[in-house]
């Protein structure tokens, strides 16, 4: 596909264990995403989803095969890239208001602009009065609405999002994920939503890679034809919704179940 | 020794560290948003709350000053009664008395605040170069893997030397200025700034250095931003060791030459048989090492303002 924001093309990756041996995460992965494209990434746990990250954002390379991010190879961070980590990766000492200006600095705004612009998205996200705030004094959910102002407020054209909603409770869960979706759809950015939640995937993304259990590849892609705007609490009451779930699970059951089994050999030994 | 298998080339065994790291707390302070409006039922609560703390704390002092009381009287009851002789234990009434002609009528030395201001300026430099130093290089080598390994065995050897042997050597070398005793407290400060500096950098949240890469920032970016503020939890935390140990230099550094200075006020009374003199010259040597480890503290407080400050004397309602 010409022009496609994100390829991956039969992308191996291996990392060194400690003990000697050789792990490979991902095996002969091709994949590729549309500009403006809501991608999502299930499969069962330690199938690779957050290594195919790690590659797209350039923190690391592929062991074999090719990674082009809006045409160009991969190597090194490349341009127009946000990044919500899993765990919590705002900066603990400084305050929100510095922590969501941190990008714009970096890349060389003055330090008055850059806070200018962090005070607008911190209350695009909702945060408005907590900008002299350390993180400490947050709750899970307002850190990561610090997070996601951090990464939009450069302007990402594409965004990968490493299960970030995981920690979270289902209630503000929820209320995230449509503020993601209200976010993102004022933006032209593809996004990567990686998840081992399938209603998660299924309720925001227009497509959804399933991967096998690791070593990782591509089982299969499954369109989302469900209408926008959505409301991810209700959709999920959509017989249409039902149907592609079941499509998927189908699928995704036979390798969470090789995962279940590797993880109990692997414990016993 | 080796350092195959990307393993860092200081254990952890090399680190002393006393305070707690940042990040997950295991009692999280009330999170802002999530509180509630006391009402009256809580205004109760929070009275009665505040009234348990203060009580538990004046018991607290009362059994403080009850310790203090029975060990200075007893000490003093057992050589009055002459079960110990004072002249080998001293005596607090004769440590009291001494301190009291030293502070009226000044040392053998001279006036007391001058050796106490001899001491401390030595103690003072050793503490700013050591640990300056210290974390300098901790930081460098932290940073740049090549450089570790190739000066950890180096370092450690360093480290293995008793190092207080090395004051007759800087007596030598400086003669009696304040740089042979301030050189005996920068050896002993800069080991443990050096390797808590290190291990600080070592520990830098790998998520937070991927985040900040991502976010544009270069490696001198990440270096001031990321790294020394991650690490600085730990230099702070071996400042507090620190400076009693550039104190413990001095002292030794004026045991090898010196003709003023607390350390060798301390001699002196030793080798005229003043045990009282040695009490003395200890105790003004604690006094001075407490007001240190207070500075430390408020300048530590100031620094990290991003961490929750400990909450002393919870007492559950």
């Amino acid at each position: 596909m010409a022009g496609a924001a994100i390829e991956l093309r039969a992308v191996t990756k291996r990392f060194a264990t400690p003990n000697g041996g050789i792990y490979t995460a991902l095996h002969d992965l091709t994949m590729e995403v549309a500009p403006g494209e809501f991608c999502a990434v299930v499969g069962p746990t330690g199938c690779g989803k957050s290594t195919t990250l790690a590659l797209i954002s350039g923190l690391e390379r592929p062991s074999a095969g090719e990674v082009a991010v809006m045409g160009k190879p991969v190597n090194g961070i490349p341009d127009g890239i946000g990044y919500v980590f899993q765990t919590d990766a705002v900066f603990p000492w400084k305050s929100v208001l510095e922590n969501v200006a941190a990008g714009p600095r970096y890349r060389g705004t003055p330090g008055g602009e850059a806070r200018a612009q962090a005070r607008e998205w911190i209350s695009r996200v909702g945060l408005a009065g907590f900008e002299d705030r350390y993180p400490y004094q947050l709750s899970g959910g307002m850190r990561k609405r610090v997070g996601l102002a951090q990464s939009l407020i450069n302007g990402p054209r594409i965004l990968l999002m490493d299960e970030p909603f995981s920690a979270l409770d289902v209630q503000t869960r929820t209320l995230m994920e449509n503020e993601l979706l209200t976010l993102w759809s004022s933006t032209s950015a593809s996004v990567v939503f990686v998840t081992h939640d399938l209603e998660e995937a299924i309720a925001l993304a227009d497509r959804v890679f399933l991967l096998t259990a690791g070593p990782g590849t591509v089982k299969g892609t499954f369109e989302v034809d469900l209408p926008r705007p959505r409301n991810v609490a209700e959709i999920r009451f959509q017989p249409r919704f039902a149907q592609i779930y079941e499509a998927i699970w189908n699928q995704l059951r036979d390798e969470v179940l090789v995962s279940y089994e590797r993880q109990k050999h692997a414990s016993a030994v | 020794m080796s350092t195959e298998g990307g393993a860092p080339p200081f254990s952890s065994a090399d680190v002393r560290r006393q305070d707690a790291a940042p990040g997950p707390l295991p009692n999280p302070p009330p999170q802002a948003g999530e509180g509630y409006v006391a009402g009256s039922i809580d205004a109760d609560l929070i009275a009665r709350r505040s009234r348990t703390v203060r009580r538990r704390r004046l018991v607290i002092y009362a059994l403080r000053v009850l310790f203090a009381v029975f060990w200075l009287g007893s000490w003093e009851l057992s050589t009055r009664l002459n079960w110990v002789d004072p002249f080998f234990v001293g005596q607090p009434s004769g440590v009291i008395t001494r301190l009291w002609t030293w502070i009226t009528e000044g040392t053998a030395l001279g006036p007391l605040w001058f050796q106490a201001a001899v001491t401390m300026e030595e103690a003072v430099l050793g503490f700013l170069v050591g640990s300056g130093l210290g974390i300098v290089f901790g930081i460098l080598l932290g940073r740049i893997e090549l450089l570790a390994e190739v000066l950890s065995p180096f370092i450690k050897a360093a480290n293995a030397i008793p190092r207080v042997v090395l004051g007759s050597l800087f007596a030598i070398m400086f003669g009696l200025s304040v740089w042979g005793k301030a050189s005996t407290a920068v050896v002993l400060v800069f080991f443990v700034v050096f390797f808590n500096a290190f291990q600080g950098v070592r520990e830098v949240d790998r998520n937070l250095v991927a985040n900040a890469r991502i976010l544009g920032a270069d490696n001198r970016r990440l270096t001031t931003e990321i790294i020394i503020p991650s690490a600085m939890s730990w230099i702070l935390a071996s400042l507090h060791i620190s400076f009693g140990l550039a104190i413990v230099g001095a002292v030794v550094g004026e045991l090898f030459g010196a003709t003023a200075g607390l350390g060798q006020l301390i001699y002196n009374a030793g080798h005229t048989f003043d045990v009282n003199g040695v009490f003395a010259g200890m105790f003004v040597l604690a006094v001075l090492a407490l007001i240190a480890e207070g500075l430390i503290s408020a300048l530590e407080n100031r620094l990290i303002k991003w961490r929750p400050s400990r909450v002393s004397g919870e007492v559950p309602i």
